[in-house]
């Protein structure tokens, strides 16, 4: 299945058309699931993005913007502000960053992963989205490389199969599955 | 416990011989990055590897200890530069609006900038005071750790290519005039007018291992505790909240705040949807 065990945390990364996934994906996960979650999602810089209370009500876990050192609990969702990379800090806090845009990306998802999977090593769980871009390739190989489990959506079905596409290709995957299936395995998470 | 078996666990090598590297620098160097986030250290030591040619961390280690001039280039990595005039506006406004007209009942005003970098944010503050008619009687004490990024900052010389932007930000920060009336061009760069700078002070400053050099009424520290863990935040805020007269004023990055640490009850939000504190009376 795929599965991390004990799943401890969860990383996902999305680029072009991952609001629709996201809300999609978000909603699917129950009330009951006791990961932590931590999302890039790639906005435009220089607005609030209001994307987390968006899909807020979609989730039946609370949805949150990350605050620097930000103490990580059971079974909410941060989010990466906008213009600022988020990093796993410890099992116990959140970092954020001014780093330089990787990729042209603050926030990227390989800096998120790759943090991640430095905290988390087997029990981390990446779920790489639909993008343009190739961010994410990096972090998914490190997430795989610690021991932890990567799942990709289907390039297929993506709304944009570039960035699912290039992490394949460079780091391969654990599962690659549609959304809708995705979404399934998660209802049904043995966390 | 049988060596032998023990497994090749990367990231806990990688971190033992980070915190080795660390410790050395303190020894040789006395500067102190022992206390910083783990996370963004990690990813910019690999970046240093890879740019200087060393396959592990102890050859990094090798040549900062040995080569001094090396460690200044090395320094680049433990710190990150990163700055623009009047970033997040509505910080700036914020500070026009609701600090200035408490802080100018004061006969004179002190104002630190922690971790100023190349000064951007030293001269946004110091046109901030001018059109405030507050300039001639404040001090800006500006410090970082950061030789070159210091040298920068008093030299309030900015590629001219960033003053579209900067421009934008003046105005959305309530600027009452145009930003060009700041700054001269030449040469592709923008050289900021030397009336500005009469009452500024640079200082070489550690948040980490320094204490308090002066009372001060208003502590602006923006997106350089992002980089501590919070022991080490817990240390810096500990020195603001020294410096800050009874009622000061603590403004922090757009994503930085005071409520997990240690000195949380010390302050009060002051400015909505901004990190401006006040320091609460004793
Ligand atoms: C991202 S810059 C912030 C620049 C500016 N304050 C801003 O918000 O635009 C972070 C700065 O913190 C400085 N810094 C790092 N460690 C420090 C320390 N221990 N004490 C003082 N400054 C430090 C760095 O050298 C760097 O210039």
């Amino acid at each position: 299945m795929a599965w991390p065990s004990p799943l401890e945390a969860l990383v996902i990364g999305a680029s072009a058309g991952g609001v629709a996934a996201l809300q999609t994906m978000l909603g699917s996960l129950p009330g009951s699931f006791q990961a932590p979650v931590f999302v890039v999602l790639h906005v435009p810089k220089d607005r609030p993005s209001g994307i987390p209370e968006l899909l807020g009500g979609y989730c039946a876990l609370p949805v949150l913007e990350a605050d620097d050192k930000q103490p990580v609990r059971p079974g909410h969702v941060y989010f990466a502000p906008p213009d600022y990379h988020l990093l796993v800090e410890s099992r116990d806090a959140l970092a954020l960053s001014m780093d330089e845009p990787v990729l042209f990306s603050r926030p990227s998802i390989d800096v998120l992963f790759e943090s991640a999977a430095a905290v988390y090593d087997r029990g981390l769980l990446a779920i790489l989205l639909t993008g343009a871009s190739s961010d994410g390739s990096e972090g998914v190989a490190a997430v795989r490389a610690a021991g932890g489990k990567a799942w990709i959506q289907c390039p297929v079905e993506a709304a944009a199969p570039a960035m699912p596409n290039a992490a394949l290709a460079h780091a391969g995957a654990d599962a690659v599955l549609r959304l809708g299936e995705m979404c399934e395995r998660l209802k049904g998470s043995p966390a | 416990m049988v060596f032998a078996e023990m497994t090749d666990d990367a990231t806990e090598l990688f971190d033992i011989e980070l915190k080795l590297l660390l410790d050395a620098v303190y020894m040789r160097y006395h500067y102190d990055f022992r206390g910083y986030a783990m996370s963004s250290l990690r990813r910019r030591m690999r970046h240093a590897m890879g740019r200087f040619d060393c396959e592990r961390m102890s050859d990094l280690q090798h040549r900062i200890l040995h080569e001094p001039a090396f460690f200044a280039d090395a320094m680049q990595y433990f710190t990150v530069q990163v700055s623009e005039m009047f970033r997040d506006p509505a910080y700036f406004l914020g500070l026009r609006e609701q600090v200035l007209p408490v802080l100018k009942t004061y006969p004179s005003i002190k104002v630190w900038v922690a971790g100023c970098s190349s000064g951007e944010e030293v001269w946004s503050l110091a046109i901030l005071l001018a059109e405030e008619d507050l300039l001639d009687r404040s001090v800006i004490y500006a410090t970082d750790i950061n030789p070159e990024a210091l040298a920068k900052a008093e030299h309030g010389t900015f590629a001219a290519d960033r003053m579209p932007l900067f421009s934008r930000n003046y105005l959305a920060a309530g600027g009452r005039g145009s930003l060009s009336d700041y700054y001269t061009s030449a040469y592709g760069n923008a050289m900021f007018d030397r009336r500005l700078k009469k009452q500024m002070v640079f200082a070489d400053h550690s948040l980490a291992t320094d204490s308090v050099f002066s009372e001060v009424h208003l502590v602006s520290c923006r997106n350089v505790l992002i980089y501590f863990n919070r022991e080490l935040q817990d240390r810096a805020v500990g020195l603001f909240r020294e410096a800050l007269v009874r009622r000061g004023f603590l403004g922090l990055g757009g994503k930085e705040s005071l409520q997990f640490g240690a000195h949380a009850d010390a302050f009060e939000p002051f400015v909505a949807n901004q990190r401006i504190y006040r320091k609460v009376a004793p």
